[in-house]
């Protein structure tokens, strides 16, 4: 009797701690979004879906690398910078009001009419988006390989309140976590 | 842990990974953890800040113990405990 306990207490502890394993590697109500492409249509999509993942509930981790991290800049700061970097820095875009369209660029033409048709129609602007997606704890995850390649500093990027420095095993283990993930 | 426990911390295994960009350092601390013994703790050098962020991150899923980080002169000592 007492042996048939003892073998029901440890069948029991051996599933709770299997059932706790389980739960705690279940990917939870988060989405991850990598954003590479750092074009102003390409960059307006990922905020206006992680604003609507945010709008239920989901917690929201994008992670900026390559040319998106331009759109981080922010054009009333400067950085010092060697040579090379400030020749980067000269050729990349300033900030999120400088990105270019993917597709009907036309010289820079593109994207200002588009910003004026998005204006016209009531949709947000970019700049908008992202105040949002900061209000709304969206989080921002720049990619460090990124801003050394492109020559982009701390120092010249945007103040976004949920903003930190990372590498790929951090995407990593955020998309693991997520039910989704998609690559912008 | 405060930069002076870290630095008084026995250290198992050290590897630097200054200069290598990412995912390196995330690299040579998994490989090097195999020449740590469990329980031993682990120190590695990496010139990138996000090394930071992703082996804490990685400590976390494989079971590791982070525990901290010292920034020096253009660079990150990243300690950890190898849990098994």
């Amino acid at each position: 009797m007492t042996t048939e306990i003892t073998d029901k207490d440890t069948l029991l502890q051996n599933l709770l701690s299997r059932v706790e394993a389980l739960e705690a590697d279940v990917s939870g109500d988060k989405l991850t979004l990598g954003v590479m492409r750092g074009d102003l249509d390409y960059t307006i999509a990922t905020f206006i879906i992680a604003l609507g993942a945010a709008a239920y509930d989901m917690e929201v981790d994008l992670f900026f690398t390559f040319w998106a991290t331009s759109a981080l800049r922010d054009p009333k700061k400067t950085a010092k910078k060697g040579l090379l970097d400030k020749m980067f820095g000269i050729m990349l875009p300033r900030g999120s009001r400088k990105l270019p369209l993917s597709k009907m660029q036309m010289a820079g033409m593109g994207p200002v009419m588009i910003k004026s048709v998005m204006k016209m129609r009531g949709a947000q602007s970019l700049e908008e988006l992202m105040a949002q997606a900061a209000d709304m704890g969206i989080r921002i995850h720049v990619c460090t390989m990124s801003m050394d390649i492109m020559g982009i500093k701390k120092e010249e990027l945007i103040d976004y309140p949920h903003m930190d420095f990372v590498g790929v095993g951090t995407f990593v283990d955020m998309f693991q976590n997520s039910k989704q993930c998609w690559f912008m | 842990m405060t930069a002076e426990e870290l630095n008084a911390l026995e250290i198992a295994k050290e590897v630097d990974a200054r200069g290598t960009a990412c995912p390196g350092p995330l690299l040579e601390a998994k490989r090097a953890v195999a020449d740590c013994p469990v329980g031993g703790i682990m120190v590695v050098l990496s010139s990138d800040e996000g090394t930071m962020s992703d082996i804490t991150r990685w400590c976390g899923k494989i079971g590791h113990e982070y525990l901290g980080d010292i920034e020096e002169a253009g660079y990150w000592k990243v300690f950890f405990k190898r849990a098994k």
